[in-house]
């Protein structure tokens, strides 16, 4: 039992820290830094050094572009990623499509997308909630009809993240109605551009464009977009539930949140005393500080766990990460904002994307500190919600 | 990094679980609250054969070498059995003391007799004042001409009702609450003007209060260097809640398990009380404490050797937090989720409870160990 790294490890530690101290574009990382929203071309461009490299899409088997680090590098590569700070690869191409296809896709499929989507050339955004079908998602009604070489869509999603960026949608849609409704739904990959497809915009309390809704209106797909069977879908949806669990707490993110408030609480007084002096805010950050660790070696040992299980199996110690990883990032956020204090509610949203030609009327750093909080309460929400994740624990662990 | 027993390891988990689970029923336990010490003299002397009571001694003092990583294994089995043996008073705490500071003739007459069962201890140090401050030593002792003198009273002494030796906290010289000047004894309770006074604890366990009226001892009792016995104090201190961290966790492991089991089978309303969502989402956060502890005590076992104390000590305030933190909160909701019965005193899932409360006072609460951990900066250095 040894919690440190090995040396092997920790040279592989450096020579990822090393790497995304050089290749990251100055531009990216000050954005990062300070928390600013990303440009689409920010997260394209960042994906290509990391595919240029040979690092986009490391979980994925070597003859697709893999890097066949094993749990523990992946691990690593992750967190240090988190703390450079850099940006994560687009999660819905590298973690979400990118592995179906592998599973489920045909040799077609795989050969025209898996490339286009670990160099983001492929944006792909993710249709799966609909205005009736949040939490209960097999109840979603978005129908795909058969037709020859077609299907043809009609219905709604919701929620849809950065469809606006799109070029693709994989799409969970009804084409069957009869029995449970797990058993009629499908997974298509959807060309955005198609005619039919409308895509609008939703603003979010952070008052920025997230998510979106997509109405379909006889949309025409391809039948070869179909990945897999038809009917079923929502297992190879499912099949990513507990298996892509590196990284969605987050650790490495909150920690650096965590660095940069105690940074910046030094340079913000009350009275006379730097705010990161004062002991409410020293035991509030250490109760913090202690969770996170806790939850960084609850994550270590998810890690290290999985080298015994077989490939793709979920372990259950997993599900605590989405969990206690979402309060925590919220947790920090909200330290943020507090060190940040009546500066924080200043709305500069050029100062949030980091085009303003205008210097801030409060200190720069105290511009995105709001947005982060109020758009970080969705993480509790999004991917199941937090609630939803208890039911699948007590279910599936507890077996209650 | 790598979390994986080795084999002996792994055998000795096996063995100790094995022990617990055929000796320390919920049944049988009461039956060892009843003998005349208060725990079981049979359980104590097949610790002695498994080699559990010289485990983290020297293979030479009757020991069998092991480390932090076999004291959390054996520590998280007794959470689970809620023994009831003064294992933390005689080989983590006075044990620790002698085998990390002692001369070799002490470890020589005192390891080998700890090891084999025949000898208990117990670590005299909290006094009335002192609360929670380590330094805080008001127990004085004078130079005698062959030895020293030994006046003060001693609280909380964990097993202070049975132990054959103590070592106990002195001070030489400096003001009560000063780092330097304190010395630690070996001191016979059977010498002249050693008077105790035994009590129950609330979680079962027995202490004293112990009581040192011109107590003679000689030069040779003392461990290490008179005057400079704080780092030890501090070191052993804190490879003690790393021990009781991991005791912790077993408590909790075991009273969620028994909580589960009742919410599976406890029928209301003509169903499983289980298939309730708000006692599924209960269960749930009890579950993530129990994880969140579990992970800490990893964290303490594998940082409580650190050759760096102020890190190692950082390391043990964080572990000891969230491992409260939890105990206090799972400890609370098994009761709760067992309604009337987890209230009386005949069944088993209130004394994890009691048990879990008792160990959060013990070196330090947890608002001790936050301020601390804040005083020294916290886990995570400013940066970016």
């Amino acid at each position: 039992m040894e919690l440190r790294y090995t040396p092997d490890e920790i040279q592989f530690r450096d020579e990822v820290r090393a790497f995304f101290r050089t290749a990251q574009p100055a531009h990216i990382r000050r954005k990062m830094e300070l928390g600013q929203r990303l440009a689409k071309e920010d997260i394209v461009d960042w994906q290509r050094i990391l595919n240029a490299k040979g690092w986009a899409v490391p979980s994925w088997p070597v003859e697709w572009g893999g890097t066949g680090w094993g749990p523990v590098k992946t691990y690593i590569f992750k967190e240090e990623m988190q703390l450079a700070p850099a940006p994560d690869p687009l999660g819905f191409n590298v973690s979400m499509v990118g592995p179906v296809l592998i599973a489920f896709g045909s040799e077609a499929q795989k050969k025209h997308f898996l490339p286009k989507v670990a160099n983001c050339d492929y944006w792909f955004c993710q249709g799966f909630s609909e205005p009736g079908a949040g939490s209960d998602l097999a109840s979603l009604r978005t129908a795909a009809k058969r037709d020859g070489d077609h299907y043809i869509v009609n219905g709604q999603k919701i929620w849809t993240s950065r469809a606006q960026h799109a070029d693709w949608m994989f799409c969970l849609v009804r084409t069957k109605t009869e029995g449970k409704p797990q058993t009629g739904i499908s997974y298509l990959l959807i060309d955005v551009k198609t005619p039919g497809l409308t895509i609008r915009p939703i603003y979010t309390i952070d008052g920025e464009h997230h998510f979106n809704e997509v109405f379909f209106d006889n949309v025409k797909v391809p039948a070869e977009n179909l990945v897999g069977e038809e009917n079923k879908g929502w297992s190879y949806a499912k099949y990513l539930l507990g298996n892509e669990r590196l990284g969605i707490a987050r650790v490495g993110a909150s920690k650096y949140r965590l660095q940069r408030a105690k940074q910046l609480a030094a340079g913000v007084y009350i009275g006379d005393i730097p705010l990161s002096e004062t002991e409410r805010f020293r035991e509030k950050v250490a109760a913090v500080e202690v969770e996170l660790k806790a939850l960084e070696i609850t994550q270590m040992r998810v890690v290290a766990n999985s080298v015994h299980l077989p490939p793709g199996a979920p372990d259950p110690t997993s599900s605590i990460l989405k969990l206690k990883g979402t309060e925590l990032q919220q947790a920090t956020t909200e330290i943020l904002m507090e060190v940040a204090g009546p500066d924080a509610m200043i709305r500069e949203q050029e100062h949030l994307w980091g085009t303003a030609t205008e210097p801030s009327i409060g200190p720069e750093w105290t511009t995105t500190a709001a947005a982060d909080y109020f758009y970080t309460r969705a993480s509790s929400i999004y991917g199941g919600s937090n609630e939803i994740q208890k039911n699948v624990i007590a279910k599936r662990i507890l077996e209650l | 990094m790598d979390f994986d027993f080795s084999d002996e390891q792994r055998m000795l988990k096996e063995s100790v679980e094995q022990l617990i689970t055929d000796r320390y029923t919920f049944e049988q336990r009461k039956q060892y609250m009843k003998e005349p010490a208060g725990y079981s003299r049979d359980m104590w002397e097949r610790y002695a054969e498994m080699g559990l009571l010289g485990l983290p001694f020297d293979e030479k003092h009757g020991g069998v070498g092991g480390g932090a990583v076999e004291t959390m294994i054996v520590m998280e089995a007794f959470g689970r059995g809620l023994t009831l043996e003064p294992y933390l008073a005689t080989v983590v705490m006075a044990g620790g003391l002698i085998n990390q500071g002692g001369s070799d003739a002490q470890k020589n007459a005192l390891l080998p007799k700890i090891a084999d069962g025949s000898l208990l201890m117990a670590y005299a140090h909290s006094e009335a004042q002192s609360r929670y401050d380590l330094a805080d030593v008001a127990t004085t002792a004078k130079r005698d001409a062959d030895g020293w003198i030994l006046d003060g009273e001693k609280s909380f002494v964990a097993h202070g009702n049975c132990a054959d030796k103590l070592v106990v906290s002195a001070r030489i010289a400096g003001e009560r609450k000063s780092p330097e000047g304190i010395a630690l004894f070996v001191v016979d309770t059977k010498a002249p003007g050693v008077s105790r006074k035994s009590y129950e604890t609330q979680d079962g366990q027995r202490a004293a209060q112990i009581k040192l009226s011109g107590v003679k001892v000689s030069s040779n009792d003392a461990i290490g260097d008179p005057g400079k016995a704080l780092s030890l104090i501090r070191t052993m201190a804190d490879r003690t809640l790393a021990a009781v961290g991991a005791e912790a966790v077993g408590a909790m492991g075991a009273a969620h398990e028994v909580t589960i089991e009742y919410l599976r089978t406890r029928k209301q309303f003509g169903v499983a009380i289980g298939s309730f969502q708000v006692l599924q989402h209960r269960a749930v956060d009890i579950l993530v404490a129990l994880e969140q502890a579990r992970s800490m005590a990893l964290y303490a076992t594998m940082m409580a050797n650190d050759p760096d104390p102020a890190e190692r000590s950082k390391a043990i305030s964080a572990a000891t937090i969230q491992i409260r933190r939890s105990g206090k909160f799972v400890g609370q909701q098994v009761v709760q989720l067992h309604g009337g019965i987890g209230m009386t005193l005949e069944y088993k899932i209130g004394h994890y409870f009691k048990r879990l409360t008792a160990m959060e006072s013990l070196l330090g609460d947890t608002d001790h160990h936050l301020a601390a951990l804040a005083r020294a900066g916290g886990l995570i250095a400013a940066g970016a």
